[in-house]
């Protein structure tokens, strides 16, 4: 039947390909349960494709440091795909005093974890990126940040898991986890039954539900982002950029378009009907910003907008955890709209927790029960 | 469409073909060979195909190829074209420049 693995992931995002991947290369057999239709649908393919340490919460650093350090810089020539990925800095620019604080704050945090990031002025930001418009006074620079192509990566542990004898079911989608003598064991869809000691729900959004199966709940919702891309450009900078403002972020892609993401400042009030569909305001909103900062883009055609929800936890950063009273669960959710730079180090971690029982980033304060109510 | 897609079925070997260097994609450049073996490496469906090659991503957004791309996804996969759901059509219907879209709102 082959319905039975050591480990069954569920969600085909790149969370889940990423760690059946990992497992894989350690022998253990897994299956891959992908909801939708297509590997990588959500998120996983709807991302700006930073990776970046510089801006993120101090809980979730370590990971995004250890993935950079040691998995991103040979992860194309590992999957056999070109993952883009780019080290060349990451510039968070400020154009007001207010946003220079903000900054200075967050620059502050991750140096208190150990990363090499530091506030810099207008000219020097300039000096960097001779394109950035006078407005911008200065930014935080952290010069071993990045990004990468999150289709290709996503796509490429797909490919490689497979080629590994990972066995991935889309269209499967999980309705249920049951439960046998007192451990985890059973996975069920509208179709089949699967079973494994091991299983992992790194489902996005949707892992709230299958999670609530087993009387687990994460505190998750809904928020949309959009983002878009132009037409190829001449090749003009490497650094990923972001703002204080967070009114936009982006890169250049080694196809010579721009990627940029943004916010409308309605972001978790828009209507969706339920469909990951654009919004009529949002890309307007995107461009005014982009402008602002890189006026000579302004007469760059976009082709193609999207958008994707986040699965944004209630603290903004994930969960990666054992499941307590759910022994041989493992859940990966929430990862809030900044889970592609990490996932490397995620499911490179979550299959030593599997397999070895302990992870090389300590996870403690991503645990699943951190959330508790005000005293 | 969500239907089951065991991406374990045997679809058989990839074998080469005469024409898989001819242009299939013309704004992204990517070949009938290309798209075949992506088949083969486990991009079932033409959204992960696009995904992985850009094939019908450049300026035409998939207007000129994305029929014959179905049809040789299709051909690997041994399906019916009809049973390819096609790849989503994404806004703007024509490219447009930022300054044109970042001027939606009329001045007060």
């Amino acid at each position: 039947m082959g319905y039975t693995a050591d480990v069954i992931i569920v969600g085909g995002g790149i969370i889940g390909c990423a760690t059946a991947y990992y497992l894989a290369k350690k022998g253990v057999s897994v299956i891959v349960l992908e909801g939708s239709d297509h590997i990588g649908n959500g998120g996983s393919s709807r991302n700006g494709g930073g990776v970046r340490q510089s801006g993120r919460d101090p809980r979730e650093l370590p990971l995004a440091m250890y993935g950079i350090q040691n998995l991103w810089p040979n992860l194309s020539e590992e999957l056999e795909v070109d993952c883009e990925y780019h080290q060349d800095g990451n510039l968070r620019l400020g154009k007001t005093e207010k946003h220079m604080e903000i900054l200075t704050g967050l620059a502050d945090r991750a140096k208190a974890v150990g990363l090499d990031v530091r506030m810099i002025d207008g000219d020097e930001v300039r000096r960097i990126n001779p394109y950035l418009s006078d407005e911008v006074i200065g930014a935080s620079w952290c010069p071993t940040d990045g990004h990468a192509n999150p289709l290709t990566t996503t796509l490429g542990y797909y490919k490689t898991a497979r080629k590994l004898g990972v066995h991935f079911i889309s269209g499967e989608k999980v309705i249920a986890l049951k439960k046998v003598k007192g451990v985890i064991k059973k996975v069920i869809t509208p179709n089949n039954t699967y079973e494994a000691d091991t299983v992992i729900v790194a489902a996005g959004l949707n892992s709230r539900e299958v999670l609530a199966t087993v009387g687990i709940d994460i505190p998750m919702q809904p928020v949309m982002l959009e983002a878009l891309v132009t037409e190829a450009q001449p090749h003009m900078f490497d650094q990923m950029l972001g703002t204080a403002e967070a009114d936009f972020y982006g890169h250049q892609t080694k196809h010579g378009s721009f990627v940029f993401g943004g916010t409308l400042g309605l972001e978790g009030f828009t209507k969706d009907n339920g469909m990951q569909s654009t919004n009529s305001l949002a890309a307007s909103s995107t461009c005014r910003g982009i402008i602002k900062y890189f006026p000579m883009l302004s007469k760059a055609k976009i082709v193609r907008t999207w958008a994707g929800w986040m699965d944004l936890c209630a603290d903004k950063v994930p969960v990666i955890s054992k499941i307590d009273e759910v022994p041989g669960l493992i859940a990966a959710c929430g990862f809030s709209g900044h889970g592609f730079g990490i996932a490397p180090a995620v499911g490179y971690n979550l299959s030593m927790l599997v397999t070895e029982g302990k992870t090389d980033v300590d996870l403690q304060e991503l645990r699943y029960d951190r959330f508790k109510a005000k005293q | 469409m969500n239907s089951v897609n065991d991406r374990n079925r045997d679809i058989g070997e990839y074998i080469p073909a005469p024409d898989d260097d001819m242009l299939v994609c013309r704004c992204e450049e990517i070949t009938k060979g290309e798209i075949r073996r992506a088949v083969h490496e486990g991009m079932y469906t033409l959204t992960e195909i696009r995904r992985y090659l850009r094939i019908g991503m450049g300026l035409c957004q998939g207007q000129t190829c994305s029929k014959m791309v179905k049809g040789i996804v299709a051909r690997e996969l041994g399906v019916s074209p009809a049973e390819l759901e096609p790849a989503t059509s994404r806004v703007p219907m024509r490219p447009i420049e930022m300054d044109v879209f970042a001027r939606e709102r009329k001045e007060a």
